[in-house]
């Protein structure tokens, strides 16, 4: 009896195993193989000069600190068989320019070795970065500069297009103070799981606690008043300072410091060229 | 058993029940349809922009290649067809619709791609910036289409996944019975390109 009985057992076992590794595995299908956001400049194909990349940088922070405006410069050694449209698309939202909720990343990509560029504009700033302006800063900034292999001098004057174009919105100019809201429903995932797992082991007590046909508690008076105590050892009070709230991941989440994407999105809004 | 305790004990029943179900993905299939009937929208929104282009593209090309005239008719033809096809959100599971939306604007970017090609061969009108203005934005439209359309079909992919896989499909073999797989676009790989624009 007890070999079916185990063996039964042990397939529910795989099975429940199974469903929570279905649920866990959250494809997200990228098909490229794209560079880590390490910077405000990401230049994978080495083709800028350290002055002018720390220049543009400078250039980059001061207009995320003025605007919250997030534009990031990207050089790629290789589209990897892919079309530049879609390419920037998808690394776009792979690293998830511009504030979650406006929007507002741009990205300006440079993929040398198959002598295309494209600026990618987040669904936030297609009114303001439009395609035909894009297209103009492609065309008369940088494109001219690439051609004679000045990479840097071409990257720079775009960002100074893209800047220029992105500061005659005057309504966006205003930095807003505190947390960005992405950083509120970031920490609530972080904590969920935390608070799941509390009502879970309150509700498994509780139930043994009704198995034996009354709550595992008692009633004390204190301070006059009527105060339900657990007999459980351990849930009063470590249950919860030691239990996750402190160790549960979220300070160490790199909140701050570090330079990465708001969760902002784009839909193919901007232009490309090539030389 | 006091009554604060039977009262707690309702509590954790409903909270209980409802983050079971929660976390099983009651939710799951609805929230994966409205989110595929999103994309659809978006989807139709960009065609919608560019036919919205159209007319004034057709204005200026006229300005200077009014010879042309098979052509521009074509496409004022091919751009009064697709706006009459419309597939509403609720339509999608028909693939019949879906097809008939697709070949409409599948004509009309023929005939588009037409026009941009005559256009090549009158100089003035290459350089006019009016021209060159409405060429960027039927570009960046284009692309947003594809955008639009690889968006829906990853959502109605995911959507239609759920309605078979576990533990999605209890949830659909008994409280959402009624929904049924969306089409996806059947396009061949030649009608998924936009038409290239040139400078």
């Amino acid at each position: 009896m007890a070999g079916p009985r185990a063996c039964g057992v042990k397939a529910a076992a795989t099975f429940v195993l199974a469903a929570a590794l279905l649920c866990w595995t959250a494809a997200l299908g990228f098909a490229y193989d794209f560079p880590a956001l390490s910077g405000r400049v990401v230049d994978q194909a080495g083709v800028m000069n350290a002055q002018s990349r720390s220049t543009v940088e400078a250039k980059l922070k001061d207009l995320e600190d003025k605007s919250s405006i997030q534009l990031v410069v990207a050089t790629v050694r290789s589209l990897q068989g892919g079309d530049i449209e879609t390419y920037a698309n998808q690394l776009f939202r792979f690293w998830k320019l511009g504030e979650a909720k406006k929007n507002n990343g741009v990205l300006l990509l440079v993929a040398p070795s198959e002598h295309k560029v494209r600026i990618e504009v987040g669904y936030g700033l297609e009114g303001t970065l439009t395609d035909a302006l894009s297209s103009v800063i492609i065309q008369s900034a940088i494109i001219p500069r690439f051609k004679a292999n000045d990479f840097s001098g071409g990257i720079e004057r775009g960002v100074d297009g893209i800047i220029s174009v992105l500061s005659g919105d005057t309504a966006d100019w205003q930095r807003k103070v505190g947390v960005r809201s992405d950083d509120i429903s970031k920490l609530f995932n972080a904590l969920f799981p935390i608070l799941f797992f509390l009502v879970f082991v309150f509700l498994m007590r509780y139930m043994m606690g009704a198995g034996h046909g009354a709550p595992s508690g008692h009633y004390v008076r204190r301070n006059g008043r009527l105060v339900f105590v657990p007999y459980a050892s351990g849930w009063g009070s470590s249950g919860w300072s030691g239990g996750g709230f402190s160790g549960g991941g979220f300070s160490g989440g790199g909140f701050s410091g570090g330079f990465s994407g708001g969760g902002g999105s784009s839909g193919g809004g901007g232009a490309s060229g090539g030389w | 058993m006091s009554p604060l305790v039977s009262r707690l004990r309702v509590i954790l029943a409903v909270l209980g029940v409802g983050l079971t179900l929660s976390a099983c993905g009651y939710n799951t299939i609805p929230t994966l349809e409205e989110q595929a009937k999103a994309r659809w929208a978006d989807v139709q929104n960009q065609y919608q922009r560019r036919a919205d282009l159209i007319p004034n593209l057709v204005a200026t090309v006229q300005g200077f290649a009014a010879q042309e005239k098979n052509v521009l008719t074509a496409v004022v033809e091919a751009r009064a067809k697709a706006t009459q096809v419309k597939v509403d959100a609720s339509q999608l599971t028909d693939p019949d619709k879906l097809k008939a939306f697709q070949d409409a604007q599948n004509q009309l970017s023929g005939a588009l791609g037409r026009l941009l090609a005559v256009s090549e061969n009158y100089p003035e009108l290459r350089s006019n910036t009016n021209f060159l203005a409405l060429q960027s934005q039927l570009e960046g439209t284009e692309n947003r289409i594809a955008v639009a359309r690889r968006d829906y079909i990853d959502a109605v992919r995911a959507y239609n996944t759920a309605l078979r896989t576990f533990p999605t499909v209890l949830w659909a073999k008994t409280f959402f019975s009624g929904n049924k797989p969306m089409a996806e676009f059947t396009a061949s790989e030649g009608a998924e390109r936009p038409p290239q624009v040139k400078f």
